[in-house]
């Protein structure tokens, strides 16, 4: 069924990660690193929406998710290169969240780096999380890839800037789904005309690796499962022979491929979100993107979150799935479909079907 | 709105059980001077399974209860499976951890093997899918029987006439071509006759008798299924109850005092299994390893400190509690779990804490309830040897 030779790409063993003992021996590792220095890992936390109640009280559940995805990640073996964190680290962008989360992922072995969610931003537009994890969108190359950070979660100037009376109502008004008074994210000019002189210097045969927070391609106005500007991003990549854009928010496996993009979205350490067929109860013309996973069973709150660790072989984007109390899933670029899939539940006859909800 | 569900759930439940145990009264129970009215022993089990190439016969059941005690088959001639199983301790032991030969400890406490049919996995890690596979493990263990390998084992068996004559009637197999699963077997079908329900609960929930349990059992069950969250992992069925999910969690017991160690022992786990390692060997020989819980299976990091959720059944009777034996009471029990996975309340939980594990919020009263409730789960006896379907 699967057809990727395993030893080549899976450089770090799959659902277990850590699992060198697994089907993997030392040596096989050893030696998949050898094969190509362009092969290398790295870990993505995402959303993971610490939330004060108040004083030093915190929501736990969601300081728990945190928590162990920083604990699962330390004992990847071996070491990713670096971690990202995919955004909404904070529930109403306070300094007492994104504090209190920093604290959390401080616990991180090795380099950090940060991508801006809605939830950190709205409350200062990013002032205090600048001051934490530096810039909103910046770039860096790494063992030949080329790595783009991008603020995708912007709007509309007269929505930020003369809409709202207070900060916090802005922030409260951007975090409610199905929100009319809401507003489509951006990138906006400013980030596009940087990527277009940052990607100017680039080869084009060089992998580009995209990170943000929204998914950088049209799913669900209503959830701002969208990027208003996302075509004019698309179009930006598209000179580039192997380009990933990988995405949180929105809390569920998600992949796609549009033209030379592949698409890949991360879980969140939070909650997860229902498929949008599943919510929306009416009938609707969603992109079929996905292999809906199983849904949670509530009473463990890990369940249907987790966290990833993503291998980049041959400049494409292999996303491996930690779900606590679910089994893992990965998500492999197919080298002769040219698109990311799922490699248990590509076919139909082996997927889990999902629950019905009532 | 959640509780009505329930309510309605147990109606129907006792409902639905009335006609069929009319049915079910009409067989012969066995005698026993204990028994309740219904005098159905297997009141709240489902049917028993049994596999294919093992079906039962009560020759290869005397066989297996005669090795189940039998004490030669250890390296100093003292350790049995009822050592650890024993029968008038409701095949437990009553000790924190085991001992084994040579007065040699293990790590993790003696699970019951009343109703260790039922189970899914065996172990407190689930490292074998069944009796069969379970009853191989301990005799070659370096802390328990502690034999150098199976042939001593068939040794034994080889050069008892006794033994000899009974292997060829129930297996008709030659001296020669007897293995240690034919041994295995036989200690699985008597295992197997080890099954017994009809507890209090069970002739109040599914026999609707509502003068089964007291009212303070009745008080602790509402919690059980309720505000304490146990039936998520302890389950219970519409027509019986097996009181486990047969999943493993991460429920904060041993890890947590391991906690600050777990990447180098993760890491020097997998390296010495990889290096050819025994899981059993090294998890019972090594405190601290044995608290990597399922991780040492299955290598799965979601798993690590993760231990099969045992049954609840004839809980009374098998104390200490969980699998390092660490508390002492089921009072104990039911603080750790309401203080969310900690034996004090506010110290810290571990990293890998399980996502159904929470504080309760429940008072001492509402604690002593759950426990009284425990206690509605002891058999009235052990069920007789059945024959129940096969299972494939």
């Amino acid at each position: 069924m699967n057809v990727i030779n395993n030893s080549r790409r899976n450089f770090i063993k799959t659902a277990g990660a850590l699992a060198i003992g697994g089907t993997l021996p030392i040596s096989l590792v050893e030696l998949a690193f050898a094969d190509s220095s362009q092969n290398f890992s790295f870990a993505y936390i995402s959303d993971a929406h610490i939330q004060h109640i108040k004083d030093n009280r915190f929501v736990r559940n969601w300081d728990r998710g945190l928590i162990r995805a920083v604990a699962e990640t330390n004992l990847l073996l071996p070491k990713p290169d670096f971690v990202m964190f995919g955004g909404d680290l904070a529930q109403l962008g306070s300094k007492a969240e994104l504090d209190h989360g920093a604290q959390i992922l401080s616990a991180l072995h090795g380099d950090v780096r940060y991508v801006m969610g809605e939830h950190d931003y709205y409350l200062d537009l990013g002032e205090y999380w600048e001051k934490l994890f530096g810039p909103q969108y910046y770039s860096f190359d790494h063992k030949g890839v080329h790595f783009v950070v991008l603020n995708s979660i912007r709007t509309y100037d007269d929505w930020t800037f003369k809409r709202w009376p207070t900060a916090e109502q802005r922030m409260l008004e951007m975090a409610g789904l199905d929100n009319p008074n809401s507003s489509p994210f951006m990138v906006g000019e400013e980030q596009r005309l940087w990527l277009e002189k940052d990607l100017d210097k680039v080869d084009k045969n060089t992998p580009v690796v995209v990170f943000s927070h929204s998914p950088l391609q049209k799913i669900y106005k209503g959830w701002n499962f969208w990027t208003e500007d996302a075509d004019q991003i698309q179009a930006l990549l598209k000179p580039f022979k192997k380009v990933s854009v990988i995405y949180g928010h929105v809390h569920q496996i998600q992949y796609n491929q549009i033209g030379n993009i592949s698409f890949n979205s991360v879980m969140a350490t939070a909650w997860p979100w229902p498929y949008p067929q599943s919510y929306a109860q009416a009938e609707q013309y969603l992109p079929k993107l996905t292999v809906p996973m199983n849904r949670a069973d509530p009473f463990f709150e890990r369940d249907a979150t987790g966290w990833q660790f993503i291998n980049i072989a041959n400049g494409n984007a292999d996303l491996n799935f930690t779900l606590s109390d679910n089994t893992g899933r990965i998500v492999r670029y197919n080298d002769k479909q040219k698109r990311p899939e799922d490699t248990l539940y590509q076919d139909e006859q082996t997927r889990i079907i999902p629950q019905t909800h009532y | 709105m959640r509780y009505t569900l329930l309510l309605t759930l147990i109606l129907t439940a006792l409902f639905t059980y009335r006609e069929a145990s009319t049915a079910a009264s009409t067989k012969p129970a066995a005698a026993n001077p204990q028994s309740v009215p219904d005098k159905n022993n297997l009141l709240g089990l489902p049917p028993l399974p049994i596999p294919a190439n093992n079906p039962q016969t009560p020759a290869k059941i005397a066989l297996g209860d005669k090795l189940f005690h039998d004490k030669r088959f250890s390296i100093d001639g003292t350790v049995s499976c009822s050592k650890c199983h024993d029968d008038k301790q409701a095949f437990t032991d009553g000790l924190p951890v085991s001992t084994g030969h040579h007065g040699l400890t293990g790590t993790r406490n003696a699970p019951t093997v009343l109703n260790a049919a039922f189970n899914a996995s065996q172990f407190w890690d689930g490292r074998e899918p069944d009796l069969e596979g379970q009853a191989k493990q301990p005799l070659i263990n370096p802390v328990e029987h502690g034999l150098t390998n199976h042939k001593q084992v068939l040794e034994i068996v080889r050069t008892d006439p006794d033994y000899l004559a009974t292997f060829q009637t129930v297996f008709d197999v030659s001296a020669k071509k007897l293995t240690i699963d034919h041994v295995a077997k036989a200690i699985a079908s008597f295992e197997r006759t080890l099954i017994t329900g009809n507890a209090p609960f069970d002739r109040y929930y599914f026999n609707g008798q509502s003068d089964a349990m007291t009212a303070a059992q009745i008080r602790g069950f509402e919690l059980f299924a309720g505000q304490g969250r146990c039936v998520s992992c302890h389950s219970i069925e519409q027509d019986h109850a097996l009181f486990t999910d047969g999943r493993f969690h991460n429920i904060g017991i041993g890890i947590t005092q391991v906690r600050q160690d777990i990447p180098r022992l993760a890491h020097a786990f997998l390296e010495a299994k990889n290096k050819g390692g025994q899981v059993d060997t090294m998890v019972l020989t090594d405190k601290k390893s044995s608290e990597l819980g399922r991780f040492a299976v299955t290598d799965e990091l979601s798993q690590i400190g993760a231990f099969k959720t045992p049954t609840l059944r004839n809980i009374e009777l098998t104390a200490p509690y969980m699998h390092d034996g660490s508390l002492l009471t089921l009072k104990e029990v039911m603080v750790h779990y309401n203080n969310g996975g900690v034996n004090k309340a506010g110290d810290p939980v571990n990293d890998f804490l399980s996502g159904g594990i929470r504080p309760l919020n429940l008072t001492d009263a509402q604690l002593d309830d759950l426990v009284a409730f425990m206690k509605a789960l002891t058999s009235s006896k052990y069920a007789s040897p059945i024959t129940a379907q096969a299972a494939n």
